[in-house]
């Protein structure tokens, strides 16, 4: 079987990350329940005509999309594979929005064409000209993983030769609100220095797109290996350090061989305990590596770890504001991530240097 | 016919999402498809049905669209000859 290879990253979420050439050398302390992603100049990227009828999500989506086929220097892949917790809320909420206000009468079709979950996916395509495989995972917060485990699949039986897989998510204002009702949503505005440690219920919530070109060739851009996925619908948390052991068994590694741990830590004190199972068990003597203090809680959020991780192994580099304890290494070789939402969707992921 | 063409235009504007432009930007007699405002089919479907929701007036003939919805100069027009609200 072939290795599958990150060859080229591209984030847009609430910190300043969609110029690559920085890792977050510039941080943006939020202070709301919900923090919102720091656009680009999407002119730059989207003719206007083409631009006008999308919503922020496939803005999200497309641009960053065209930044990581640049960077690989790719203009056309064989597959593109996105992965969407709520897919294009805000023109669902449009769409049904106007079923109700015009009591079912004059809906209009652009909301609604916009609306789907696959709707990202497909205008990556139509502004590629893609024909090739176009599939949308819709998970909850194992949508990326499971575009990730696809991607991986088809490289490695040589399905595929390139592959762009993203995920993206957008906020919307009355989904916003419902979650606020559910408690989802914290209930009191927290700031980005101590939402890890709030120790209240609920999280902060944001938004983002991040997308990658994954290749069975690495490319002199190439960032890691993706060595290994795993993912799990329901683990109980007495169960996940046994599951983390296994995984890492499965894959001929020890703990020891772990040179940074990326957690998905969001602040909600109901559920970070599956984060601290491992914090304070098998890897309290790892750096850990939290991220969503820095970008909010949203089904996609992960591949900000996948895009950090990146990050680290190509520079050996880990900004102080994502250090999560004081251990340090001499190098970054191999690093494990760890996500869950609410005690659902847990995904363990290996990444290595290339 | 003055106001309703401002309207009309501001309506245009805001229902099909045309960043970046202003009722000042649209003369009266623009092309709205093809080479003017270059809007397409969807934007067919937007405009019937504003048509529809803010004058009262049903299209049923694709073929008089066409004619209609030649500029805001010939939108006026069969507006305030159509209209029922």
């Amino acid at each position: 079987m072939k290795k599958v290879y990150i060859n080229s990253i591209a984030s847009i979420s609430p910190q300043k990350t969609f110029d690559s050439s920085e890792f977050l050398n510039e941080i943006i302390i939020h202070e709301d329940q919900v923090v919102f992603a720091v656009e680009p100049v999407y002119k730059d990227y989207i003719p206007p005509a083409a631009a006008r009828r999308m919503a922020k999500g496939i803005k999200m989506g497309v641009v960053a999309s065209k930044m990581a086929l640049r960077e690989a220097g790719l203009e056309q892949v064989d597959a593109i594979i996105t992965g969407t917790g709520m897919g294009c809320l805000r023109d669902s909420e449009k769409f049904l929005s106007g079923i109700i206000d015009n009591n079912e009468q004059f809906l209009t079709p652009t909301s609604f064409i916009q609306s789907t979950h696959n709707t990202v996916g497909g205008q990556i395509a139509l502004e590629l000209q893609c024909k090739g495989y176009n599939f949308t995972y819709v998970h909850g917060s194992n949508s990326f993983e499971s575009a990730l485990m696809d991607a991986k699949l088809q490289l490695e039986l040589e399905e595929a030769e390139n592959i762009l897989i993203g995920g993206v998510d957008e906020l919307a204002d009355y989904t916003t609100k419902l979650n606020k009702i559910i408690h989802h949503i914290k209930d009191k505005k927290t700031s980005s220095h101590n939402l890890l440690d709030s120790k209240t219920k609920g999280a902060v919530f944001g938004e983002g797109a991040n997308f990658f070109v994954l290749s069975n060739k690495k490319q002199a851009t190439a960032y890691a290996e993706v060595v290994s996925v795993k993912i799990f619908n329901t683990l109980s948390e007495s169960d996940v350090a046994e599951t983390a052991l296994s995984f890492l068994k499965e894959n001929n590694l020890t703990v020891e061989a772990i040179d940074a741990i990326v957690l998905g830590r969001n602040g909600d004190v109901e559920f970070d305990g599956f984060y601290t199972k491992l914090s304070l068990s098998l890897f309290s003597n790892t750096p850990q590596i939290c991220y969503k203090h820095l970008i909010g809680e949203f089904n996609t959020a992960s591949p900000f770890g996948i895009w950090l991780a990146s990050k680290i192994l190509k520079t050996q580099n880990v900004p102080n504001v994502l250090k999560w304890n004081e251990k340090n290494t001499s190098s970054y070789n191999t690093i494990l991530l760890y996500n869950q939402y609410r005690g659902e969707n847990h995904s363990f992921i290996i990444l290595k240097s290339c | 016919m003055e106001a309703l063409k401002q309207e009309l235009k501001e309506n245009i504007i805001e229902q099909l999402n045309l960043e970046d432009m202003t009722a000042e930007d649209i003369a009266d007699d623009d092309m709205l498809f093809g080479d003017g405002l270059a809007l397409d089919s969807i934007d067919a479907l937007e405009l019937i049905v504003m048509l529809d929701k803010n004058y009262g007036i049903k299209l049923t003939d694709p073929k008089e669209g066409r004619a209609i919805f030649e500029s805001i100069n010939t939108m006026a027009a069969y507006i305030s000859e159509h209209r029922s609200k």
